[in-house]
């Protein structure tokens, strides 16, 4: 990105909101569920609601949910959530340049960047800020009032299986990894990763096969062949 | 201190500093290569264990009920480019018919 690039660099915040919108309408929905499967796996609805203002991350957050329902160790569930955030850790550093000024505002605006987040705000070869804030605050009032609603609604709602909510869960699941299976060695990853996990399911307690999955970035030590390195 | 409450605090904290190493601490510089290699494919391979996971154990045992219907319609819904919200009203309205009906 250059400093001299003249239109991008004109974002306001509210381009910023402007761009996430239609994607606020979904998390909206996706939160209001995740309070409804939340409090069906045994979450308190103050233990819900701190967890998506804390957390932010819906993958992780109906992975640990997912994994408490099934019986898994609180080891399990924690494990396999951060593991699953712990792609914010290159998102973090690749958002960096643009989120400059003291530490604590640093370390709360980074807490805004998750995956759609930071997919609208790329500007150039680096990220703008107030695209990055005008979006990410966005999708946090979403997010969070969306699981507030499905907290008081759970209840009127009824049986999360009855209407298939738990068909939900992986449904995401494969929505979110088609977005990631962009080349070669991301879709062995995938297919290992299920592999492993399916493998694994009869002879681990829950919540480890999916940990166990992990392993597979262990490809990423193997230097890229041929051009597609990006 | 119960289980969940022990999850919704480490997860959360845990989440924090991932979410703020980056900015806090590493400025502009990047993560190694490789490193950085590793970390991306941990997406693709976490999410297909997630999908499998929730699609086929029950417990300890895998089984085949009204979710892989579910998830079929969901491959089905991707694969015609339908947006991600439409993808898991498909899955949970077939889940939820599927089991209606048996």
């Amino acid at each position: 990105m250059s400093a001299a690039d003249p239109d991008p660099l004109d974002a306001t915040h509210r381009d910023g909101v402007v761009r996430v919108m239609p994607l606020a309408v979904v998390v909206l929905i996706f939160g209001i569920s995740y309070g409804v499967l939340s409090r069906a796996a045994g979450f308190a609805s103050i233990q819900t609601i701190l967890f998506s203002a804390t957390t932010f991350g819906g993958s992780a957050q109906f992975a640990t949910a997912s994994v408490a329902d099934a019986g898994g160790t609180a080891a399990a569930a924690i494990l396999a959530a951060l593991m699953l955030n712990l792609r914010y850790l290159p998102i973090g550093i690749s958002v960096a340049p643009a989120l400059h000024g003291p530490w604590y505002e640093r370390l709360l605006r980074a807490q805004l960047v998750v995956d759609e987040v930071w997919a609208v705000s790329r500007v150039g070869d680096g990220y703008h800020r107030r695209l990055l804030l005008g979006a990410g605050v966005t999708l946090y009032a979403s997010w969070v009032v969306g699981t507030l609603l499905g907290v008081i609604g759970g209840g009127l709602i009824g049986d999360p299986a009855a209407l298939g909510l738990d068909a939900a869960f992986p449904a995401l699941f494969l929505a979110l990894l088609a977005g990631q299976v962009s080349d070669q060695r991301s879709r062995i990853a995938a297919v290992g990763g299920g592999a492993i996990a399916l493998a694994l399911v009869p002879l681990v307690p829950p919540g480890i096969p999916v940990v166990a999955a992990g392993a597979m970035c262990l490809l990423g030590l193997r230097p890229v062949r041929g051009s597609d390195a990006a | 201190m119960s289980a969940t409450w022990v999850m919704v605090l480490v997860v959360g904290a845990g989440t924090v500093a991932i979410k703020g190493a980056g900015p806090l601490l590493l400025g502009g510089r990047a993560l190694p290569g490789r490193v950085n290699a590793m970390v991306v494919l941990l997406g693709p391979a976490l999410l297909a264990a997630l999908v499998v996971t929730n699609t086929f154990a029950l417990g300890r045992s895998l089984t085949v009920d009204a979710r892989a219907a579910g998830l079929l319609a969901a491959v089905i819904a991707l694969c015609l480019r339908a947006p991600v919200l439409v993808v898991v009203f498909v899955a949970a309205a077939t889940a939820a018919a599927v089991r209606a009906l048996s």
